[in-house]
């Protein structure tokens, strides 16, 4: 699967939509437009638009991508099309820590693919969901940028390098 | 405003710190050294001299290159030449203030190198270190060496000189002599730089553009990063040159969402910039204006292809378009628009301080000057290294990466990222230069070097980069959005061992109508890896396809674990680790591996006692083991 169709595929979860109560996306709605606001002035704002109300919240309410839209001047649809493109964004709210392993050539041929299969046994989930307490998302990244340390794994802001099969566990338990 | 007394200013703080009553130390502080302990260093350094009372000068640095020595730290005691300890710790950093600040010792036995002309006993000097004496570092000039959030470092540095020169000299003046330096792009496609300028210069519509390129998303490559974060104002004074060669107040950087502290240092140094006046409106009062503003990207490796990266500012899906016409003619909003790489960017002002001349005094008859790589992979020193075009591949590992850990045998190296080739332990000698790499069958690209050894699967690696850009692919173009699974589909049947001779014929001829179909770069190479491998090393390829056999011994569906029952000492620790619990066996009982159960994650092999080496991988073979366990018989 290509970009173009990966994320058609996925459900958008509208769980976090269907219970909050009406004073809550008031308030929700509210947020968003706080964080809007100082980008109406810049030449482009859909893609920092959706960067800035990923950063806050983790992911993309479906309440903000009206709001983005009209801050932005485009129809929802363009909105979708274009965060639907790009690997950064989110539909689903991730959990408590944010696991992202570096799959680049350096970490791949150091044995990435090996604590890919690791974390996946810890956690029980693939990469791109969460665990069902909440408590963890996995994601797979293309490149830190860290290629001397292969492999790399980095958990919210915390790079671990060199990382082996033991170690993921050793990782997730300081986060337990 | 005065450039001369802005700069003096700042040469004078600049040696203050240098030659002043406070001991200075500099601490690595870039990615690489934070993701190495970094931070806990520099806490332990700040907590014992407040301890102790010490007051001294501390400045975080940029990443040296030498990243698998880091935590880097570098201690300069009134009076003495600077001195550059590796793999610090808190404990050790502790000892040094002790032994080196208070009482004489400069600890040779944790020391790398000196800085200077000075020396001290026992402590070789810096840069005559095997891996750095062949290296000449000009777009790194000031990585390791400044701290990079203080813009008054760079000035003191020649920062911002070149600028200064430049508004002196005529826009076309500027130009002649990038052109005299022969720079050609560094972002891969090595297009002399001169000539984009001069083309967006020559363009007739209004405003024009200058656009940074620091997505750098090649997979294993992170020199960009590195100067991004050890040097951001080298990328914003060669793009004001930029700007003003070509007439254009306007810049844009396009920086990957995944380099979050590369942002961080960029922000920090256009607000300083801006401040100080040489960035911002009417700057040094020359009437010329520069502004720049931050597009971050947000995660896809096509939108470091120029039109894509421009559609992706515009706040578009990023999918290239065809060309004609080309970006410095018609680009962001169909208006003219100059994309370059950030190492072209930061080699611009030396250029324009010491003239094209002594930029072209590196490197080969084709390719001046030098080229930074990221060495990575299956090699002793891997690190960000920059090099005069004209070196060998074999320099450049063995010299200067220092070979293959425990001394294995070389398989390949692995150059230019998804786009690029592997080239075997016959063409070593190859100089390095754009078009002596194309020759060879690959490509010389941002720069990321992976080098593999015995124990690296060709055709998994095949396999891993055309996943890579089968998902990465935007899905525009038929060859690329329809030939990239299939050409997937095909090597994961041969990694599964069901592949047959056919397929490797199919891959390539596949892999030669994609190059000449796609509509951009990312599928006019992504099936470069496949071709160049199954041009260098045919054998291995058949011996996956038709004999079913991994001789690197990585494709899972082809390898399988035995124990030995000669060596097996039952001693249960295979059985314990087993994540799958695969392996059966009791005390003093030949343990067996169940081969359904088996996962070939290898943990049994690595945890066997060594006195025991009772469990072995094997391809295309079997070994005679028992299907159940049964008593060890001692001879």
């Amino acid at each position: 699967m290509c970009r173009a169709d990966r994320k058609g595929t996925e459900e958008i979860d509208t769980r976090n939509y269907q219970v909050i109560e009406l004073m809550e996306e008031i308030d929700l709605k509210k947020q968003i437009r706080e964080i809007l606001t100082p980008l109406q002035d810049r030449h482009v704002v859909l893609i920092p638009a959706l960067q800035a109300v990923q950063e806050k919240f983790g992911h993309l309410p479906e309440v903000a991508m009206d709001e983005i839209g009209r801050v932005a001047g485009v129809s929802p649809n363009v909105v979708y099309g274009v965060a639907s493109f790009y690997s950064q964004f989110r539909f689903i709210k991730p959990g408590e820590h944010m696991i992202k392993i570096c799959l680049g050539t350096a970490c791949h041929v150091r044995g990435a693919a090996g604590l890919v299969e690791s974390l996946e046994r810890e956690l029980h989930i693939e990469p791109g969901k969460t665990t069902p307490d909440g408590k963890f998302s996995l994601e797979e990244v293309r490149c830190f940028g860290s290629c001397a340390l292969a492999p790399v794994i980095v958990v919210d802001d915390q790079v671990y390098g060199n990382v082996t099969t033991a170690k993921t566990k050793e990782i997730l338990d300081e986060f337990n | 405003m005065d450039f001369t007394a802005l700069r003096n200013k700042a040469i004078k703080e600049w040696q203050a710190l240098w030659s002043g009553d406070k001991p200075l130390i500099l601490v690595g502080l870039a990615t690489c050294g934070m993701a190495a302990g970094a931070n806990a260093v520099l806490k332990a350094i700040k907590d014992e001299l407040a301890r102790r009372n010490i007051e001294a000068n501390i400045i975080p640095i940029g990443c040296i290159g030498l990243c698998y020595l880091e935590p880097l730290v570098d201690i300069v005691k009134p009076g003495k030449p600077r001195i550059c300890y590796s793999h610090v710790t808190p404990e050790k950093a502790i000892k040094l203030i002790e032994d080196y600040l208070i009482n004489d010792n400069p600890h040779p036995d944790l020391a790398l190198g000196t800085f200077g002309d000075s020396t001290v006993d026992n402590i070789p000097k810096f840069f005559e270190l095997k891996m750095l004496k062949p290296q000449v570092r000009i777009a790194t000039r000031n990585c390791g060496h400044i701290n990079p959030e203080d813009i008054n470092h760079y000035i003191a540095k020649d920062g911002y000189s070149g600028l200064n020169k430049s508004l002196g000299m005529h826009p076309k003046e500027v130009i002649t002599e990038v052109e005299k330096s022969g720079l050609r792009g560094r972002g891969g496609a090595g297009f002399p730089t001169w000539r984009k300028w001069d083309e967006a210069r020559n363009s007739k519509a209004t405003p024009k553009f200058v656009v940074c390129n620091a997505d750098e998303g090649d997979p294993g490559a992170f020199m960009d990063r590195s100067v991004l974060e050890g040097d951001p104002h080298a990328i914003l004074e060669g793009m004001a040159i930029a700007g003003y060669a070509i007439g254009t107040p306007n810049g844009y950087i396009y920086v990957r969402a995944e380099y979050p502290l590369a942002v961080r240092r960029l922000n920090i140094a256009i607000d300083q910039a801006k401040k100080t006046g040489l960035l911002g409106n009417n700057i040094l009062d020359s009437g010329f204006s520069f502004d720049i503003e931050i597009m971050q990207g947000a995660g896809a490796f096509v939108c470091g292809e120029g039109s894509a990266l421009m559609y992706s500012i515009e706040g578009k899906r990023g999918m290239p378009r065809v060309r004609p016409p080309r970006s410095v003619a018609s680009g962001l909003w169909g208006l003219p628009t100059s994309l370059n790489n950030v190492e072209t960017f930061a080699n611009v002002p030396p250029i324009i301080i010491n003239g094209g001349d002594w930029h072209a005094g590196y490197g080969t008859e084709t390719s001046k000057g030098t080229k930074t790589f990221a060495l990575t992979g299956k090699i002793n020193r891997p690190g960000l290294i920059e090099v005069p075009m004209g070196i060998t591949l074999r320099q450049i590992i063995y010299e200067i990466g220092g070979g293959i850990p425990g001394d294995k045998p070389f398989k390949a190296i692995q150059t230019g990222g998804p786009s690029g080739g592997c080239l075997p332990e016959t063409l070593l000698d190859t100089p390095v230069d754009f078009e002596t790499l194309t020759k060879a069958g690959s490509i010389m690209g941002s720069g990321g070097m992976v080098v593999l050894d015995k124990d690296t699967c060709i055709v998994d690696v095949a396999r891993y980069f055309i996943a890579f850009c089968r998902d990465e692919s935007c899905g525009k173009c038929v060859p690329c959005r329809e030939g990239l699974p299939l050409m997937s589909k095909i090597l994961e049947r041969i990694t599964q061992g069901e592949g047959n001779a056919e397929d490797i014929e199919q891959l390539m001829d596949m892999g030669k109508t994609i190059i000449n179909s796609s509509l951009c770069g990312l599928g006019n190479s992504a099936p470069n890896p496949v071709l160049s491998s199954i041009r260098y090393f045919r054998d291995e390829w058949e011996a996956h396809a038709i004999d079913k056999k991994c001789p690197a011994l990585v494709c899972k569906a082809l390898i399988n674990f035995y124990i030995l029952p000669d060596k097996c000492a039952g001693c249960g620790i295979c059985l314990r680790a087993c994540p799958v619990e695969a392996i059966s066996g009791g005390k003093r009982m030949v343990h067996v591996i169940d081969q359904d159960k088996c996962i070939k994650c290898g943990t049994c092999l690595e945890k066997c006692p060594e006195r025991f080496s009772a469990i072995v991988k094997m391809t295309g073979e079997h070994v005679a083991v028992p299907k159940e366990p049964v008593p060890i018989t001692t001879t």
